[in-house]
């Protein structure tokens, strides 16, 4: 819990208003690039053609939120806008994070408490991996995908933001598992109970702040992945932020900055969403132990 | 009665398998709206012939995202049917086997005859056509706002002294002379048109195709450099990373007097509604007249495992080379048909300028140059070497004699 | 008896049953690869090595250069302003991200009225994805159209700023971009630490009438070891990396004046052909993550030996 302020000079007015306007004037850097972008995407083209880029908007319409939702050209595309996109993504990150989850929660609850001859090693080892840059990997997965008749399908892409999330859902679950008392294990395979006896009655039940710090986490990441997103997919599969790229680059003449702003914020919802819901149990999820260590 | 069926459907499927409605999947990031508008009509035509497009859009960077999803999926067995690939990267991706031998739709459609050598050289490889030509575009254009150089008495520039001379003029009335994206692709394209204005067709070759270090390291090579310094004064500040038809839109809306890209600005302009020679000039770049550096887009196949896949593929390659299909292509995306024989009539002036001078180019053999900037005169390995050392250049305070070292020096390395 | 020797049985493999798919994943996909990667970059040409793998129109071929391309690599002047920047960029990033997130962390922690509000919104950056914070930044930063446009039309004519097309400037704005997104996560790290921390130890020193600003550096951020570690793997990660970021904001330019290794590597490999370049920087980057993350993982295991 947090240090109750006993100090006089804290109690002090000033000193309290100037730690407010720091905290808001902080608050207000962190807020202005969204703020912006939300009153452009409101705004009209020959409103921002004549006047400037950083301005009120005279009048509110919701032309280029529905322009960039589903009238929009990319390409030689079919259907418009950044609706498919939007809803392969959805199809995408749904599986790719309950996966990668539930194998991390497992692999850390092994890692915890089931510890095996070389099991530390290979933790060890998972952890490496994370900074593997993944640039350097995309032809040999390329190659793997291909055998396994994967290309250019969602499962691929499940498959492969499974394969790079786990070691993080691992880390986060294993963190937050040694943390926990370990005699309640012991107590618990004394009497009897066996490997999922216990994940299912004793860990799992405990296990709630750390699932969402890992599926905020792995949510996040898969949704703004562009770099799988654009070479793993084929027209049918391709995610938002590879729609979001190709509409940005679709104009002509000059930048439609409302319809390119709605479209960046259509990309951003859901997980703007995701962590303004639940951002409280991202923070208690990391003080329960995920980040010592 | 139950393997009678199955009989019959084996039966029907082999014979109706020639008249199949097959897929073609093209990749290519024609994004922007005068392409995307061009790449729409071959779409309908594949369509109308009874065949179904897939349409694989991956924009960004001069198809750099583009390239990686091509050898992803060429490495993983399942190449597009067709890709936005040209000049040597054809020649490239036929080394590795990808292509798809095109012979019999060359030949039933005569296509030795109506192309002109220098492209069909750049479609084949072995000796067989591996890809259709879509178009070619000239690259050394100026476009110029006519409205901004008569209101300031500007004439439009023949030599780059004359050029300097206007911008100095329209730069001194306020009005930003050359609109630039500062991007390497485009400090390329102005850079090469300029050693083409420098240094004359030969010497060009020299640099961009034979990569001869005498000609690499000489003085006309240093003047180039120099001449190709002077633009950094008459660009404005927000040129860095700007887009080509950004700084497009800035010619068409007045902001600026001049751009120097190649004639898919055109397609820009006509998006626009603005008229040749009534808005806007189309010039050679100043001191490149009778000259033509030449870019041509084209679709390489691939190799398909599916027999309706490759139906639908050659009937694609026999549309591109449609007159219809050259015809609406090239009047949306500003660049010339490949067919010699192709009708002009129904293009504009500045199209039947360009058509001209590649005709009269390509018979004397004199003047007709492949541009290094688009992947034509040279492999991708020493374009991107050349490409580094341009926008150092063009973004630093280098010498032009460092320039002309550190571009020998890379082009050897890129070797 | 037997039932509890046939249980022990089942518990003995089953653990290393449910942990062998990832065993197998990082087995093939990581460490496969990094071993396919070392291989190509020695090797004459990569490209036609991996694409013998899948297509057996070429044959397969593997001529061994040593470390031709890696003397290349390091003879390229690209690379080498790639790292260059890619060490300004790592250095200012995660050390202003540190900073940053530690005093907001702190500052937060002064029971805060709106608490929950502020750190939303300090937060909320890490939910949009480097093309959106790339794409907006851009717009923000030219000077023909964002702040320096913006002030000067409000009065402020002498205002400027345009870093991001000035080359030798180009790479700050990178990091102001990146310190945007990144460091309010760190903030939620470093708070996250300081309210893990036992709360007695602080009381004690309080009434032994340590000052606020001493209970912090003397006893809280001491404390907090681990968690600098978290944080700093964690941006490290994001700094060598970083890639959708810098394509999005300045796409590696004005020139070159903003690539980084991931950059290079990228272009190397694709755009250009240059396999052997792509392999070997790619090698590079890793070296260097492991020299970044042994120390790292080394007082990881032996601080749980203790």
């Amino acid at each position: 819990m947090s240090i109750k302020v006993q100090d006089t000079r804290y109690k002090d007015i000033t000193a309290r208003s100037i730690l407010y306007a720091v905290l808001v004037i902080a608050a207000i850097y962190y807020l202005a690039p969204l703020f912006l972008m939300i009153i452009t995407s409101f705004r009209s083209m020959d409103e921002i053609r004549v006047g400037q880029l950083i301005e009120w908007p005279k009048s509110f319409s919701l032309d280029a939120w529905a322009a960039a939702w589903n009238q929009v050209q990319i390409g030689a595309r079919e259907e418009l806008g950044l609706k498919p996109y939007f809803i392969n993504s959805i199809k995408m990150v749904i599986p790719s994070v309950a996966i990668s989850t539930l194998l991390g929660a497992l692999n850390g609850y092994v890692l915890s408490f089931w510890k095996f001859r070389g099991s530390e090693i290979f933790f060890a080892l998972l952890l490496a991996g994370c900074f593997l840059p993944f640039q350097a990997i995309l032809l040999p997965h390329s190659i793997v995908l291909g055998k396994l008749q994967l290309t250019g399908t969602v499962s691929g892409l499940v498959m492969t933001h499974v394969i790079y999330g786990v070691a993080f859902t691992t880390l986060f679950f294993r963190n937050y598992y040694v943390n926990l008392p370990g005699e309640l294990i012991k107590a618990a395979k004394l009497d009897g109970a066996g490997f999922w006896m216990i994940f299912y009655r004793i860990i799992l039940p405990l296990s709630t702040p750390i699932i969402v710090v890992s599926v905020i986490w792995q949510f996040t990441q898969i949704w703004n992945d562009f770099l799988f997103g654009v070479v793993f997919s084929d027209p049918d599969s391709q995610p938002v932020t590879v729609g979001l790229n190709n509409m940005v680059n679709s104009t002509t003449g000059e930048k439609r900055y409302n319809v390119d702003m709605a479209g960046a914020i259509i990309a951003a919802l859901p997980t703007v969403i995701v962590y303004v819901v639940a951002g409280k149990y991202f923070v208690r999820g990391l003080t329960a132990g995920s980040v010592k260590g | 009665m139950f393997k009678k069926t199955l009989l019959a459907m084996a039966l029907g499927g082999t014979i109706a398998a020639t008249a199949q409605a097959g897929e073609v999947e093209v990749l290519h990031w024609w994004t922007s709206g005068g392409e995307a508008k061009s790449i729409a009509v071959l779409k309908e035509m594949v369509n109308d012939a009874g065949h179904s497009w897939k349409d694989f859009a991956v924009a960004g960077g001069g198809g750099e995202n583009a390239y990686t999803v091509l050898r992803s999926r060429a490495v993983s067995g399942n190449a597009p049917a067709s890709a936005q690939i040209k000049g040597l990267e054809i020649q490239e991706w036929g080394d590795l086997g990808f292509l798809a031998d095109l012979s019999d739709v060359a030949e039933d459609n005569n296509w030795d005859s109506i192309l002109p050598a220098v492209v069909s050289d750049v479609m084949k490889h072995d000796g067989k056509f591996v890809a259709a030509p879509v178009n070619v575009h000239r690259v050394n254009w100026m476009w110029a706002n006519k409205a901004v150089l008569e209101e300031h008495g500007v004439k439009a520039p023949t030599s780059l002294d004359e050029l300097w001379a206007a911008s100095d003029k329209l730069k001194a009335a306020g009005i930003t002379p050359i609109a630039h994206g500062g991007q390497p692709w485009q400090d390329a394209t102005t850079f090469e048109s300029i050693v083409l204005a420098v240094g004359g067709a030969d010497f060009f070759s020299q640099v961009f195709v034979d990569h001869d270090q005498a000609a690499l390291e000489s003085d006309t090579m240093k003047t180039a450099f120099e001449e190709f310094g002077k633009v950094k004064q008459y660009i404005d500040k927000g040129a860095p990373g700007r887009d080509w038809n950004v700084a497009t839109g800035m010619v068409i809306k007045g902001e600026a007097a001049f751009q120097f890209m190649g004639d898919w600005a055109k397609g820009e302009f006509s998006a626009a509604g603005k008229q040749p020679g009534a808005d806007y000039y189309c010039l050679p770049f100043p001191g490149t007249e009778g000259e033509f550096t030449f870019n041509i887009d084209s679709l390489a196949m691939f190799k398909q495992r599916s027999s309706e896949n490759e139906e639908a593929q050659m009937k694609m390659a026999e549309l591109i080379l449609s007159p219809e299909f050259q015809d609406v292509f090239n009047m949306n995306k500003g660049s010339i048909p490949v067919r010699l024989d192709q009708d002009m009539s129904g293009f504009d002036s500045c199209a039947q300028a360009s058509m001209d001078t590649f005709k009269a180019t390509s018979a004397s053999g004199e003047g007709l140059v492949p541009s290094m900037a688009h992947g034509m005169s040279t492999t991708s390995a020493i374009q991107g070497a050349i490409y580094d050392v341009a926008t150092d250049f063009f973004n630093s305070d280098m010498s032009a004699d460092e320039a002309v070292l550190k571009l020998s020096r890379a082009v050897r390395a890129a070797q | 008896m037997t039932k509890s020797n046939r249980s022990k049985g089942i518990d003995y493999w089953l653990p290393k049953l449910v942990l062998s798919p990832t065993i197998a994943i990082t087995t093939v996909f990581i460490y496969g690869f990094i071993f396919l990667t070392a291989a190509l970059s020695v090797t004459d040409e990569p490209l036609m090595t991996i694409f013998s793998l899948t297509n057996p129109n070429i044959d397969f071929t593997f001529d061994f250069v040593g470390l031709d391309h890696y003397v290349k690599l390091f003879e390229n002047d690209r690379w080498n302003g790639a790292l260059l920047n890619l060490g300004i960029f790592g250095v200012l990033f995660i050390g202003i991200c540190m900073i940053v997130g530690l005093i907001f962390a702190i500052l937060l922690d002064q029971n805060i009225r709106a608490e929950g509000a502020l750190r939303t919104i300090y937060l909320y950056p890490m939910a949009l994805s480097f093309i959106v914070t790339g794409t907006v930044w851009k717009w923000i930063l030219n000077p023909t159209v964002g702040i320096e446009k913006f002030m000067q039309d409000i009065g402020f004519t002498s205002f400027t700023f345009d870093w991001i097309v000035d080359p030798q400037m180009a790479i700050y704005t990178v990091v102001i971009a990146g310190i945007w997104q990144s460091s309010g996560f760190v903030m939620a790290i470093f708070l996250a630490g300081l309210r893990g921390i036992d709360t007695s130890i602080i009381k004690a020193a309080q009434l032994d009438g340590a000052s606020l600003f001493s209970v912090y550096t003397r006893i809280i951020i001491p404390s907090m070891r681990p968690v600098f570690f978290s944080a700093f793997v964690m941006l490290a990660h994001i700094a060598i990396k970083s890639f959708d970021l810098i394509m999005a904001l300045t796409g590696g330019g004005p020139g070159n004046a903003t690539d980084v290794p991931a950059i290079f590597m990228y272009q190397f490999s694709f755009t250009r052909s240059q396999y052997d370049m792509g392999a070997t920087s790619a090698m590079i980057m890793l070296m260097g993550v492991a020299a970044i993350l042994i120390p790292y993982l080394y007082s990881e295991l032996r601080g749980e030996k203790q």
